[in-house]
C-alpha cells in the first residue's frame, strides 16, 4: 500500500531574478515498509524534494498525498499537528536539544501530543533499547559520542509512531562504524516492525544498504531501482 | 517539560545570564528597598501630621477659619464635646481654645498660635505627650504652665522653668498679656510645628482671653479606626449644622497627598528600572534566539507548534526576569527588616528635613501590597520583553532554520 504519492510536484526558487527549478515535476510513489535512498550531486534537489515531502516547504505546483491526505490541503497549524503525528525526522546534525537528557529527547515529542506520563516512558526505553542506548538514557547529549547522539535522533523520530521518517543526510557526519552501526540498527527496525525509511544521501554505504534508490538530476527523477 | 526545558535553557549560558540576573537582581533590589524606604518615610510624616499635630476631625465655628478670629468660637464647645464623646468609634475629643498670639522672652518674641487645652482630654486626640523631651506634660509647674517646641525654645533661648510673655487681643479687643513658665519642651520632627504652636490649660487661656465659660475655637476628635474617618465626618457635620466639621484629608489635603505621591514615585522608580532593564533582558534574548535558531527550526520541524515555541520562549524570559526580580525583592525585604528597629538617620546628609516636617531617621516598611505589584511589575516586563525575541523566532521557516550553520 503506497503511503506517499508525489504528483508532477515543482519547486522553484527566483535567485537574483533567475528561476531556479530545484524540484521540476517528480511523480514518486512510495510504499509502506520501503527502505528507500534520494541520491543524486549537490544541487540536485534531494533536500528540496525532502522538505516538501515532511510540509516543510510548500511546493510551486504539484501535489504530495500522504496516506490520502494532501499536503496542500492543510493549515499551518494542522501541518504542524500532521507532521508531529505521521512523520519523523533524522537531521544531518542531529539536532537533540543539549539541555535535555537522551531520555528527555525522546520523550519530548511525545509530551507535545499530550501522551500519559507511563506510555512515554515505555515506549521511551523500548526505542533507547532497540538502538542500543540502554543505560545512556540520562545522558546529556554533549556526553554522547556522535554516532549515540544520532541513534538517539533515530529513537525521537520513532517516538510518535510516524508513518515515515524521513532522514536527511543522517550519515554525513558520523565514523564508518557509526554509520554501519546507525544503518543496522535502522534496517532492523525498518524489517521488524515495517517503519518506512526515506534518506536523503550521498552516502554509498545508505545506497548499499537501500532496497530503492531513486537517482535526482537537475531536480528529475532520472532512475528509481528497486534491489528486491 | 516545557518549564524544565525553559528553565534549564536559561543556564546554557550561565555567564550570560548570570549577568543579567545580576542587573535586574540590583535593580529590583534598589525599587523594592527604596519603595520600603519611602513608604516608612511617607507613613512617618503622616503619622507625625495625624498623630500629633492636627489629629482626625476638627470641628469648628463656621467663619472661624476665615481669619481664626478670636470671637468666631463655638459658645457651647465642652458640653459639644461631650455629645461627640458619646459617639462609639471616638477614641477621644479634645476641646480648645485656640488664638494666634504673640509670644516673647526677656530675648526676644514670635509669633504662634496659643491652644489652651484639657490635657488629659488632649492626651486621648495627639500623642504630642509623648514627644516631650524636657520637663513634663503640664506637670512640675503649678501656675500658668505652658508646653513649647524645641525649636521654640532655641529661638526664644528660654529653658525649662524659664518665663514667658503671652500677648494677645482677647474676645473683647483690648490687647492682654500674661506670663507662662514653661513646664514641658516637646520634640517633634516638624520644625515648623515646634516654632509655631504652643499650649496651655484651658482655663488659664479662656480667663486670660476673657472668654465665656465653655467656649472653644476647635473640637478635636481622634477615632479609633481611620477607616470610618469620613463616615464620621459626614455624620457629625449632618447632626451639627452651625459647626464646620472637617477630617485632616480636607484640611490638610497635602498630607493625604504624601502617601499617594510617595506610592507613584516608588512606582515610576521601579517601572523605569525595569525599562531599562527591559532592553537588556530583549538584547539577551535575542542572542538566545539566534545563537538557537537552527534548534527552533528542529522544534517546529517535528510537531512543535509556533505557540509553544512563543511560549517556550517568554517563559524562559518570565524565568530570567523572575528568578532576578525575586533575589532583589527578597534582598530588599531583607535589607528593610533588617533596618526596621533602627532606622536609617539621615541628619547627617539631610540636615533640612527636620525643617520641612520628615523625621531625619526613617524606619523602613514592608508593605506586601507594594511586594506584590513590583513582582507583577516583573513578570509583566518579562511578557512584554520576551515579545520580540519570541516573535521572531517564529518568523523562521523550518527547513531554512535546520540549515543555518
Amino acid at each position: 500500500m503506497n503511503i506517499i504519492e508525489i504528483k508532477n510536484l515543482k519547486k522553484t526558487y527566483n535567485d537574483s531574478e533567475v528561476e531556479v527549478h530545484a524540484v521540476n515535476g517528480v511523480n514518486l510513489s512510495i510504499a509502506e515498509g520501503e527502505f528507500a535512498a534520494i541520491v543524486g550531486p549537490s544541487g540536485s534537489g534531494k533536500t528540496t524534494l525532502l522538505n516538501m515531502l515532511g510540509g516543510l516547504d510548500d511546493p510551486s505546483g504539484g501535489n504530495i498525498l500522504i496516506d490520502e491526505t494532501e499536503l496542500s490541503h492543510l493549515s499551518s497549524s494542522d501541518l504542524i499537528n500532521f507532521r508531529m503525528r505521521n512523520i519523523g525526522f533524522v537531521f544531518q546534525s542531529y539536532n537533540l536539544i543539549p539541555v535535555l537528557t537522551a531520555k528527555e529527547n525522546v520523550e519530548f515529542i511525545m509530551q507535545l501530543q499530550g501522551k500519559p506520563k507511563k506510555d512515554r516512558e515505555e515506549r521511551t526505553y523500548q526505542l533507547l533499547e532497540a538502538v542500543g542506548l540502554k543505560g545512556r538514557e540520562k545522558s546529556r547529549p554533549g556526553k554522547l559520542s556522535g554516532g549515540q547522539q544520532q541513534r538517539v535522533a533515530v529513537a525521537r523520530a520513532l517516538a510518535s509512531k510516524p508513518k515515515f521518517v524521513l532522514a536527511d543526510e543522517p550519515t554525513a557526519n558520523l565514523d564508518s562504524k557509526s554509520t554501519e552501526n546507525l544503518l543496522d540498527i535502522m534496517e532492523e527496525l525498518n524489517k521488524k516492525e515495517n517503519i518506512t525509511f526515506i534518506f536523503s544521501t550521498h552516502d554509498q554505504r545508505v545506497v548499499n544498504k537501500a532496497r530503492r534508490v531513486i537517482t535526482l538530476e537537475d531536480g528529475k527523477v532520472i532512475s528509481d531501482i528497486r534491489k528486491d | 517539560m516545557i518549564v524544565s526545558v525553559a528553565w534549564r535553557n536559561i543556564w546554557r549560558n550561565p555567564l550570560r545570564s548570570g549577568v543579567i540576573i545580576t542587573a535586574i537582581t540590583l535593580g529590583m533590589f534598589a525599587g523594592v528597598f527604596s519603595a520600603f524606604f519611602m513608604k516608612g518615610w511617607m507613613n512617618q510624616r503622616l503619622e507625625a501630621g495625624v498623630e500629633t499635630e492636627v489629629s482626625h476631625i476638627t470641628a469648628n465655628h463656621p467663619e472661624y477659619r476665615e481669619n481664626y478670629e478670636i470671637s468666631k468660637y463655638i459658645p457651647n464647645g465642652t458640653q459639644i464635646t461631650s455629645e461627640f464623646e458619646q459617639e462609639d468609634i471616638v477614641n477621644g475629643v479634645s476641646p480648645r481654645i485656640s488664638i494666634q498670639s504673640m509670644v516673647s522672652s526677656a530675648e526676644t518674641g514670635t509669633g504662634v498660635k496659643i491652644m489652651g487645652v484639657y490635657p488629659e482630654k488632649e492626651k486621648t486626640v495627639t500623642n504630642l505627650y509623648t514627644k516631650i523631651a524636657e520637663g513634663a506634660y503640664f506637670e512640675g509647674v503649678k501656675r500658668n504652665p505652658i508646653v513649647i517646641g524645641e525649636k521654640l525654645a532655641k529661638k526664644l533661648k528660654v529653658k525649662l522653668r524659664s518665663k514667658v510673655v503671652i500677648t494677645l487681643q482677647d474676645a473683647k479687643g483690648n490687647i492682654t498679656g500674661g506670663a507662662f513658665r514653661v513646664c514641658g519642651i516637646f520634640d517633634t520632627s516638624n520644625s515648623m510645628f515646634e516654632e509655631g504652636n504652643v499650649f496651655v490649660r484651658y482655663n488659664d487661656l479662656k480667663n486670660l482671653a476673657s472668654l465665656p465659660d465653655g467656649a472653644t475655637h476647635e473640637i478635636i476628635v481622634h477615632l479609633e479606626n481611620q477607616d470610618d474617618l469620613f463616615v464620621t465626618t459626614d455624620k457629625l457635620a449632618d447632626l451639627y449644622q452651625n459647626l464646620e466639621v472637617k477630617n485632616w484629608k480636607q484640611l490638610v489635603p497635602e498630607l493625604g497627598l504624601l502617601t499617594e505621591m510617595g506610592d507613584m514615585y516608588t512606582y515610576m522608580l521601579v517601572i523605569i528600572i525595569l525599562l531599562s532593564l527591559g532592553f537588556g533582558i530583549v538584547n539577551t534574548m535575542l542572542m538566545v534566539v539566534l545563537e538557537r535558531v537552527k534548534e527552533i527550526g528542529m522544534l517546529m520541524a517535528i510537531g512543535m507548534s509556533k505557540i509553544k515555541v512563543f511560549a517556550m520562549l517568554m517563559l524562559e524570559t518570565v524565568l530570567l526576569t523572575l528568578t532576578g526580580g525575586t533575589i532583589g525583592v527578597f534582598l530588599g525585604f531583607i535589607t528593610a527588616s533588617s533596618l526596621k528597629e533602627n532606622g536609617i538617620n539621615l541628619s547627617r546628609y539631610a540636615q533640612g528635613l527636620e525643617e520641612l516636617g520628615y523625621d531625619p531617621v526613617i524606619y523602613p516598611v514592608i508593605e506586601s501590597g507594594i511586594v506584590s505589584t513590583i513582582i507583577f511589575l516583573v513578570i509583566f516586563t518579562g511578557i512584554l520583553a520576551s515579545i520580540y525575541p519570541a516573535r521572531k523566532a517564529l518568523k523562521y521557516n523550518p527547513a531554512e532554520a535546520i540549515r543555518t550553520e
